[in-house]
């Protein structure tokens, strides 16, 4: 092999600002205002939509408080992962790792399916007959947002800002468009969700409409996998993943608001697409081009925003050994972990191309899931270990423990809410973890650096 | 023929551009550069706070 080094060290880039947090969590994010959130109004109608939207705008405003807190002091790549090897210990980390690529792997090959529905959807309305073979657009999205990973994450991630900013402003303009602040109102909540249309499951039916809430805002605490390319991460994960939490607070109401007054909620609640049908619905072509141009930017910025965090959870799980070292390799001239963006291209392939959405995007949501009850474990523990004194935080969250106990309260209610439509999954979800939870304490974690791994400067714990 | 089964055509060629340049570099990056120095990268070598994280 040629030793052509020029140095004999290379690490990740650290080139990005709040902005770019902004984009990658948002970006991740906002295709769930594009499509999925409105199975919340088929399961409980559009009342329990709204409270499923604001239900999980409380409990990801506590991820994203306590993300905050942690992040901002364990600047790391792997986000989570490396909060629970500092925090809880070997095994817990090595479970949220696995959380963190299964939840972003699945989402990336869910928006890569759907890129193949939106080409096919343009492709049958502009009079293509015979229908569209969807596989290569579906292959080109992922093998395209995989190069541009590859290539760098200063490019990859002002891309997402650009197209992310797009999206957003699609939304705005949609809400303006139609709600009367500019031109003709065409609102018509007060018809559309009166008598047996208010709650037609009752209270039932706003349970099981949290499980789709959770659309609203599933992947904002992916910020956190920057950790270890910001310029700032003390000033920039924080401001960039509230920031993030808020915009996604407004663009969900304002995207409940303009389908529940455009749309019956029989319809609303099945809707594939349910911005662009609330656009077509507004007679307005500008406003159908501009929505379906979102539509399908939201989709590239969500599956763009994928890649780059499960390859920085895959990348910290092999340089820790928790997986073959190979993993922890860095691309020595763009900067990336490059290998490990490579191994994830064929596994989102396989579910792109292989398995129904609805199960794609359980299997996302449930890895998610128990992502978000690690986090209230992790923060109590890490205030317990290391309290305000003794560690200085680039941001401290306030209300300690409250968003903790309100955050694992509502991942039990939204657990029960899963487990009514999709509990075989769950199940089937939590054995698998339990299996490679066995096979890592018996065989794996002999090949961990336990010395190594342990990298921050801080004190020892408190009671150790 | 229409634009749609051209730009189908196009997507599998796009596809296997992209495809292509990353199995290339790869396989010239691995052959270039020493292991060693291709997994080098150490976490927390690059945190923020090093020198202000202990208060008191």
């Amino acid at each position: 092999m040629a030793q052509t080094d020029t140095t004999e060290h290379v690490g990740l880039a650290r080139v990005l600002g709040p902005a770019h947090v902004w984009a990658l969590g948002v970006g991740i994010v906002l295709v769930g205002e594009y499509m999925g959130w409105n199975f919340a109004v088929g399961k409980g109608g559009a009342y329990a939509a709204l409270m499923a939207c604001w239900f999980a705008g409380i409990l990801y405003t506590c991820v994203a408080m306590i993300d905050s807190e942690v992040t901002s002091t364990v600047a790391a790549a792997g986000g989570q992962y490396t909060q629970a090897k500092h925090i809880v210990g070997p095994l817990m980390a090595f479970n949220v790792g696995l959380y963190l690529v299964f939840a972003y792997t699945m989402l990336e090959a869910a928006n890569a399916i759907t890129v193949g529905f939106l080409v096919d959807t343009v492709a049958t309305m502009s009079g293509h007959e015979g229908g569209l073979d969807q596989r290569p657009f579906i292959i080109l999205a992922i093998m395209f947002l995989a190069w541009l990973n590859y290539r760098g994450v200063l490019a990859t991630l002002t891309f997402n800002l650009v197209i992310t900013a797009i999206a957003f402003t699609a939304i705005i303009i949609l809400f303006l468009s139609t709600s009367g602040i500019l031109g003709v109102g065409e609102m018509n909540h007060a018809a559309l969700m009166s008598g047996q249309a208010a709650m037609p499951y009752g209270w039932l039916g706003v349970l099981a409409a949290m499980h789709f809430g959770l659309w609203y805002y599933l992947g904002i605490e992916g910020t956190t996998q920057a950790a270890e390319e910001v310029r700032s991460p003390a000033r920039a994960l924080p401001f960039g993943t509230l920031a993030g939490v808020m915009t996604l607070a407004i663009a969900a109401t304002l995207t409940w608001y303009v389908c529940a007054g455009l749309m019956p909620w029989e319809y609303l609640g099945q809707s594939g697409v349910p911005l662009f049908d609330a656009a077509r619905l507004s007679g307005s072509t500008f406003l159908m081009v501009l929505l379906g141009i979102g539509t399908l930017f939201a989709t590239l910025a969500s599956a763009n925003g994928c890649i780059n965090d499960a390859s920085r959870a895959w990348f910290a799980m092999g340089r820790d050994k928790y997986l073959p070292g190979w993993f922890g390799a860095v691309h020595p001239k763009y900067r990336t972990p490059y290998r490990a963006i490579i191994f994830l291209v064929p596994i989102a392939l396989i579910f792109a191309l292989g398995a129904p959405l609805d199960q794609v995007i359980t299997f996302s949501i449930l890895s998610g899931l128990l992502e978000y009850t690690f986090m209230p474990l992790n923060i109590i523990l890490f205030r317990r270990k290391w309290p305000l004194d003794t560690i200085k935080r680039g941001y401290e969250h306030p209300f300690h423990p409250l968003p903790a106990m309100v955050l694992l309260g509502l991942c039990g209610l939204a657990f029960f809410a899963v487990f009514l439509g999709y509990g075989t999954q769950l199940v089937a979800m939590i054995v698998f973890y339990i299996v490679v939870s066995l096979w890592f304490h018996f065989w794996r974690y002999r090949f961990v650096n336990r010395g190594a791994q342990f990298t921050m400067p801080w004190p020892k714990p408190r009671g150790y | 023929m229409d634009l749609w089964d051209v730009l189908e055509l196009a997507a599998w060629g796009a596809s296997a551009l992209f495809g292509l340049f990353i199995v290339i570099d790869w396989i010239r990056t691995d052959s270039t550069y020493s292991e060693d120095m291709l997994t080098s990268s150490r976490e927390g070598e690059l945190e923020a706070m090093t020198e202000e994280s202990h208060r008191g």
